[in-house]
């Protein structure tokens, strides 16, 4: 197995993923069986080739720095669970990140 | 605030990129709109969006790197940063993390005042990075929603990263003065604290040398600094709290319970508090940006953008020395104050002749003036070309010193010019012969003081200017004083 339970735990709570009973374990071999999978890709022989950063052949995509239509703040506000005539409400939140 | 130990600080400066629109998406970064009024779908993270990115945010981010000495890799290319926090709608900053635009640069830093060596301070990175949107909460904690403005969500930000080569709170707080005269210069950003254009945190601990070698206090994170002084008065609070927690716990970084910590400056009290506990940086989870292709620079794009940085902060005052001969003291308080100033202060210089005293009149009456009335020195009612006859009249003693102050301030008041003003205020020149004639009348009347002069007792002289004053108050006091004690040596 390629991943450890404690590694699961780990990333499902920066996922803020809440694992019921019995998901641990099935996520651990779930995801040990797809790490193992593409454990394929260290038996090429990459020596020579540079890493690649991106999947198209394609650099400098850019934008002209001129203002465009921005969304009226109900249709922003819209799909929010929550909210007030102006902000999203969120479960108060303290201090800073 | 001292300590026996040597201090090492680094900071991490983020500036907002003069843009008019965001980095990935064409919504305004005009500051102080209504909440949620400059959002779109894709900088409030909806599924099916992308980014694209503004191309003058890479220029001006381009621009800083070079006046910062940074090396510019001729590839570059985005990240993912993974965390969760409401502001940041689609749970991940776009951010520069193994190949940032830039690298390895050093920015030069010294004080007017002579209180530390002048030094280069280290830049390790300067990469472009989205902002997040803000959260505001409730006065009474803990029941109210926290609301989030998503308006500054996706803003350009250039993150700087100092070496930790900064050895005091004065070094640091200079470190971030030049870097912010140095952006303002280039016209990168603005670098307002209050509207949130430049936020420092600051990493610092303590080298200590003992029987064992050097030992190192564990770092902390500094944050919430709003202000310059904010940072100095947190750095040097934590100067003297880390000097005292190693004297009683010899806690030493990596070692047991010596791990990294981040404290708030807490400015009402101040002193820092402990916050939560940094994440290790490999929580973030980073991995390149899918939704962004790369970017490549060419050797004549970094040329031109070199041509583009204009005459710099450093260049400029050395210029200002070099050609008006004044002092590093007031170079540096005639360039801290923009270029705007300083070009003022060169008109003044080369017309009347002298950058000395250009460089006092400008530095004590012209910014006075400013600062009173809080304006910006292009609203001075009193041009250079109008000031330097004045500044000459004073310079070959036709007028004193306070009585030019006086015309000056006259000027300013009635918005008329010098010859105008003396006449208004009544103040004429006082030409040699007349000036000669009353002091040999003054001399005749008092022979009491010619004796005391002739005594050898200079302090009478006093006692003529007074009288010279009276009799007439445009006199330069200087010029009588002269006068007098020449006619008394020919008696």
């Amino acid at each position: 197995m390629s991943i450890s339970r404690e590694e699961v735990e780990k990333v499902s709570l920066l996922g803020r993923l809440l694992l019921g009973p019995g998901e641990l374990e099935k996520m651990t071999s779930q995801m040990g069986q797809i790490l193992d999978y593409m454990h394929l890709l260290s038996e090429v022989d990459t020596e020579n080739v540079e890493p690649m950063a991106h999947a198209l052949d394609l650099t400098n995509v850019l934008r002209d720095d001129t203002p465009g239509v921005s969304l009226p703040r109900d249709e922003a506000l819209a799909a929010a669970p929550h909210r007030d005539d102006e902000c999203f409400l969120v479960p108060a939140v303290l201090g800073d990140p | 605030m001292s300590t026996p130990h040597k201090v090492v600080i680094g900071l991490e400066v983020h500036v907002q990129l003069d843009t008019r629109t965001k980095l990935f998406c064409s919504c305004s970064t005009q500051f102080g709109a209504p909440p949620n009024t400059q959002t779109c779908p894709l900088c409030i993270g909806m599924p099916g969006t992308l980014p694209v990115m503004n191309r003058r945010a890479l220029e001006l981010g381009m621009k800083a790197a070079l006046a910062l000495n940074c090396e510019i890799p001729r590839f570059t290319k985005w990240d993912r940063k993974n965390y969760y926090y409401p502001d940041l709608p689609k749970g991940y900053q776009i951010s520069q993390f193994d190949l940032p635009m830039s690298c390895d640069g050093y920015l030069p830093i010294s004080d007017a005042k002579g209180r530390f060596e002048p030094k280069r301070v280290g830049i390790i990175r300067a990469h472009l990075e989205e902002d997040a949107g803000k959260s505001m909460h409730a006065e009474a904690a803990g029941k109210a929603d926290s609301r989030i403005d998503l308006n500054r969500c996706g803003t350009p930000l250039l993150e700087i990263v100092s070496e930790p080569d900064m050895r005091s709170a004065e070094e640091a707080k200079a470190f971030l003065t030049e870097l912010k005269l140095l952006l303002v210069y280039l016209g990168v950003s603005d670098c307002n604290m209050q509207e949130g254009s430049l936020r420092v945190d600051a990493n610092i601990n303590l080298h200590v040398d003992t029987s064992e070698g050097t030992k190192a206090t564990p770092i902390v994170e500094v944050k919430n600094m709003n202000s310059f002084r904010a940072v100095e008065r947190a750095l040097a609070y934590e100067i003297v709290r880390q000097t005292e927690a190693w004297e009683e716990t010899h806690t030493e970084l990596g070692g047991p319970g010596g791990f990294k910590t981040t404290r708030g400056w807490d400015e009402s009290a101040q002193v820092t508090r402990p916050q939560r506990t940094k994440e290790e940086s490999s929580d973030y989870r980073y991995f390149p940006e899918p939704d962004l292709v790369p970017v490549t620079v060419t050797e004549d794009q970094i040329e031109q953008s070199r041509q583009s940085l204009g005459e710099l902060p450093a260049a400029l005052r050395t210029r200002l020395e070099a050609t008006y001969e004044i002092t590093p003291y007031d170079s540096d308080v005639l360039v801290n104050q923009g270029r705007a100033l300083v070009d003022y202060y060169i008109e003044l210089a080369e017309a009347c002749g002298d950058g000395k005293q250009a460089a006092n009149w400008v530095q004590q009456d012209v910014l006075r003036t400013l600062n009173e009335r809080q304006i910006p020195v292009e609203q001075f009612p009193v041009s250079a070309a109008a000031l330097a006859p004045l500044l000459e009249k004073v310079r070959c003693g036709k007028l004193d010193a306070n009585r030019g102050r006086e015309v000056l301030a006259g000027m300013v008041e009635l918005g008329r010019g010098l010859e105008d003003v003396m006449r208004e205020m009544g103040i004429a020149e006082v030409d040699d012969s007349a000036l000669e004639t009353l002091c040999r009348e003054l001399l005749e009347a008092n022979p009491k003081i010619v004796a005391d002069l002739k005594a050898g007792k200079q302090k009478a002289v006093g006692g003529l200017i007074g009288q010279a004053k009276k009799q007439n108050p445009n006199v330069n006091p200087g010029k009588v004083r002269q006068l007098c004690l020449e006619l008394v040596e020919k008696m």
